[in-house]
């Protein structure tokens, strides 16, 4: 079934178009990876979807609704949760005060304080820090952690590895089963084709503001994602 | 030497009502980083509606304040929402003028209503009452009474913010307006809701201040200034520190004041100029300026 | 075919040596408005600076008046509209040239005119030491930190008894001698000098290196001091200039109050008057203040029978303005008819098209 479709998005920053007509399909429990070069797009793609972005044009459906337009603090109550760029963990706040405000929106689910923990069990020891006090790898299961806590349906995932280890990384997508078990659809957005390519079931790439390409990992050529990734 | 100590503690206990006067600028600056012009006309705009109130129903004006500090609240719900959340568009400027001119038709407002001519809360002797300490120490009720408001303000805000998810909620939208919404946190509610709570206590400021002294529709400056200088002093963001800096100008102004009934307010400010050269960041630093 | 290509151009000289080429622009400063506007600013510059000759006492003395008030505007225009030094404390200023005013003319016996330029020059010293305690606060506290500062000259000099503390003293005594249509005419002169003054200087200021910064400081004070522009520095001239300016609006206006008390020098009346003209107007605009002036002194007169009612009108007027056109009622219609009358940016212009 169909989690999330989006038809002909197309954002503008002002004057400037960043997104010309976007089409993408999600199904229920799939993992998708959005790859493309720095400014392809791909923060204004998940940040229109979070309702950050007003859309200019186009349509955007979650989960049978029409959520085009709606603001973002309504858009997690419905199901569709974003680890933003650069984990933005809120300075003043604890790990575990972090964690609880990802439950504001109070959606019924799997996620509680104690399942977040046994997945990233760092956390539980840190709990009363102020969540910048932490490494990086662990800021980030916070921000994801926060995510969870308002029980989505859809993950959205902007650029998890930026600024991190790749053995951390590593550490941080070998979780993703344990997330997708409870039957999240999850989007991870990556620069570093790799390791989201790794995980995906399906990727789209964008390019310049355009899907230049969509299908399965294993289904399409090296030289095929490298012309679309970079447009050579 | 009794006479000192009794200037030194009036002025400890003004610190009450200067802090009450500076908690609701300190809490929508922190959370909106709003600089509320028109600040010190909320609060004599508070004595007035008590002043109507009292000498209308001829009720007690502590039983009024629980009609000033709702009706202040609803107050500044509707003004954040109407008038205030349109200002805060990024410039220092916009919030700064719009207050502005907030501030100057309430004054004008105030005189047409109420005349220019200066009030006060008559509250039928429990301004002039005191407790002796023995020794020739003395200190007035009132001021007790208004002190013991400003802890429990401070200590209420203080639970609010540190224990509740509403507390939690106003903390993440400081920190970051965005990504508090992604937390699902309606940012416009919640300016709505911080400007209620820092207008209700704009009415308990406004009711004391008009028990304390006679006020004019033209006193609201001063009292915005006060607040300031004590929320500067006290260190951004820090409410304790608030209340410090309401102390520090309390004892100061009743200092100067008996070195030369002149001086008074001149001590103050002067107090505040200096911890400004000192200490710029004030005493209990906390939010950061942006 | 190659021959018959060089026949067919017989007209062209041989080739000289090749000239270096022209710019494919030019740099325009000047606009059609530009010129009307200089051409208007002279011709109404002299028929003010004739008004003792063809205008009643009444226009003279409101001309005064919306001239010096016009130049207040300018001066907080240039702190906060190019600045960005929103202060809310300039009464201070005012304050201390109207002071200054008693000393100069009524304790030390000078003319009451040069006591006007003195009055500037001491405003701009004390701004000095004003400046380094004001400048520790950023942002809406400068604002309000500003503001303290008036507040604590005005203390001051209100427990000053030589100035007559509170209750203030006349300067009366200081203009006997000086026969009234000179007084007058004086007063006007100096209040066109101030007004049309400022306004033209802000102009020359913008369009020099100087006024290049302070925009840049204006746009992003990050960019502006990457780019070597030494913004602190920048700032403290601007706050000393503007200074200057409201000290010598104080003497002169209180010349024309005739009496000098605390609370009217350094009311707060002085700092909204002016922030009503350069908002309402359009801030970072140098024609704003004079719109800004217009809107002021006719709704004054409108509503001259509701004192109460012109201010609430009034800042009603510039709450609305601020949120509904930012750009003030002048940055609106130069935006909707392209209007610069005082053009201070530079444009290229393509050869092709400008020439």
């Amino acid at each position: 079934m169909t989690l999330l479709r989006t038809r002909d998005l197309v954002v503008h920053y002002g004057d400037f178009q960043a997104l010309f007509g976007i089409g993408m399909e999600i199904a229920d429990g799939e993992t998708i990876a959005i790859i493309g070069s720095n400014g392809a797009g791909k923060s204004t793609f998940l940040r229109s979807l979070a309702g950050l972005l007003a859309p200019s044009s186009g349509r955007i459906e979650f989960a049978g609704v029409d959520i085009t337009g709606m603001p973002a603090n309504r858009v997690v109550a419905s199901g569709l949760a974003l680890v933003p760029e650069g984990r933005k963990l809120f300075p003043s706040l604890s790990v575990e005060e972090n964690l609880l405000i990802g439950g504001y929106a109070k959606r019924k689910g799997p996620w509680s304080l104690e399942r977040i923990y046994r997945i990233f069990p760092d956390l539980k020891e840190k709990r009363r820090n102020p969540g910048t006090a932490l490494s990086g790898g662990q800021q980030q299961m916070v921000a994801i952690g926060r995510a969870l806590m308002s029980n989505p349906r859809l993950l959205l995932c902007d650029e998890l590895s930026l600024g991190l280890a790749p053995i951390v990384v590593k550490d941080i997508y070998a979780r993703l089963p344990e997330i997708l078990a409870e039957g999240t659809s999850v989007v991870v957005v990556e620069q570093d084709i790799g390791q989201a390519m790794k995980v995906a079931d399906r990727f789209y790439c964008l390019q310049e503001g355009h899907v230049s390409l969509a299908g399965k990992p294993g289904e399409v050529g090296r030289d095929q994602v490298s012309a679309a990734y970079f447009g050579v | 030497m009794v006479d000192w100590i009794n200037t030194v503690l009036q002025g400890l206990l003004l610190g009450g009502l200067y802090a009450l006067f500076a908690t609701g600028l300190s809490l929508s600056f922190g959370i909106m980083r709003l600089v509320n012009i028109a600040h010190g006309d909320m609060i004599v705009l508070a004595a007035y509606l008590a002043y109507a109130v009292v000498t209308h129903f001829g009720i007690n004006p502590f039983v009024a304040l629980l009609l000033i500090v709702p009706a202040m609240a609803a107050w500044g719900y509707v003004l954040q929402r109407v008038v205030l959340s349109r200002s805060l568009t990024g410039s220092i400027l916009t919030p700064l003028m719009v207050t502005l001119g907030l501030s100057i038709i309430t004054q004008n407002v105030l005189v047409s209503v109420f005349s220019a001519d200066s009030r006060a809360i008559p509250a039928g002797g429990v301004e002039t009452a005191a407790v002796p300490l023995g020794g020739g120490v003395t200190l007035g009720l009132y001021p007790l009474i208004v002190m013991a408001t400003a802890i429990g303000v401070i200590v209420g805000l203080q639970l609010l913010l540190g224990r509740t998810e509403l507390g939690r909620a106003f903390r993440a939208t400081s920190d970051d307006q965005e990504t508090a919404q992604l937390m699902g946190i309606d940012n416009r509610l919640l300016y709505g809701l911080a400007m209620a709570i820092a207008m209700g206590i704009v009415g308990l400021a406004g009711v004391y201040l008009g028990i304390r002294a006679n006020f004019d529709p033209s006193a609201g400056p001063s009292h915005l200034i006060y607040a300031f200088e004590a929320v500067v002093i006290g260190g951004l963001g820090s409410l304790w520190g608030t209340l410090a800096g309401g102390m520090i100008l309390g004892v100061s102004q009743s200092i100067g004041f008996r070195l030369d009934p002149g001086w008074g307010i001149l001590a103050s400010h002067l107090a505040f100029l200096a911890v400004l050269v000192l200490k710029p960041n004030g005493l209990f630093p906390r939010t950061r300026d942006r | 075919m190659s021959m018959d290509l060089t026949l067919a151009a017989p007209a062209e000289p041989a080739a000289p040596p090749a000239p270096p080429a022209p710019p494919a622009y030019r740099v325009e400063r000047a606009t059609r408005a530009s010129r009307i506007g200089a051409a208007a600013l002279g011709l109404a510059t002299l028929a003010l600076l004739a008004m003792p000759w063809w205008a009643d006492r009444a226009s003279i003395r409101s001309m005064g008046e919306i001239l010096y008030v016009l130049a207040l505007a300018q001066t907080w225009n240039l702190l906060a509209g190019y600045g960005g030094l929103i202060s809310m404390g300039q009464q201070a200023f005012v304050g201390l040239g109207a002071y200054a005013l008693v000393v100069f003319s009524l304790k030390l016996g000078l003319n009451v005119f040069l006591a006007i330029p003195l009055a500037g020059l001491t405003a701009a010293l004390i701004a000095i030491p004003a400046a380094t305690v004001v400048f520790r606060l950023r942002g809406a506290y400068f604002a309000v930190g500003t503001w303290v500062v008036a507040e604590v000259f005005r203390l001051l000099i209100t427990n000053t008894m030589w100035l007559a503390g509170g209750n203030g003293l006349s300067v009366i005594s200081a203009l006997t001698g000086i026969p009234r249509w000179w007084r007058e005419s004086a007063i006007l002169w100096f209040a066109v000098v101030l007004g049309v003054g400022s306004t033209l200087g802000l102009y020359l200021v913008l369009r020099s290196r100087f006024g290049l910064a302070l925009k840049a400081i204006r746009d992003s004070e990050a960019a502006a001091e990457s780019v070597g522009v030494k913004v602190p520095a920048l700032k403290w001239i601007v706050y000393v200039a503007a200074a200057f300016g409201c000290g010598a609006v104080g003497a002169l206006a209180f010349i024309t109050k005739l009496r000098v008390a605390p609370d009217a020098a350094f009311s707060l009346d002085w700092m909204t008057t002016m922030v009503f003209l350069v908002v309402i107007g359009g801030i970072g605009t140098i024609e704003g203040p004079l719109v800004g002036a217009a809107v002021f002194f006719g709704l004054r007169w409108l509503l001259a029978d509701y004192g109460v009612v012109y201010m609430i009108v009034l800042g009603a007027l510039a709450t609305l303005v601020m949120l509904k056109m930012p750009e003030g009622l002048y940055g609106f219609l130069a935006r909707c008819y392209r209007l610069d009358f005082f053009p201070v940016q530079r444009r290229l212009i393509p050869r092709d098209q400008g020439e």
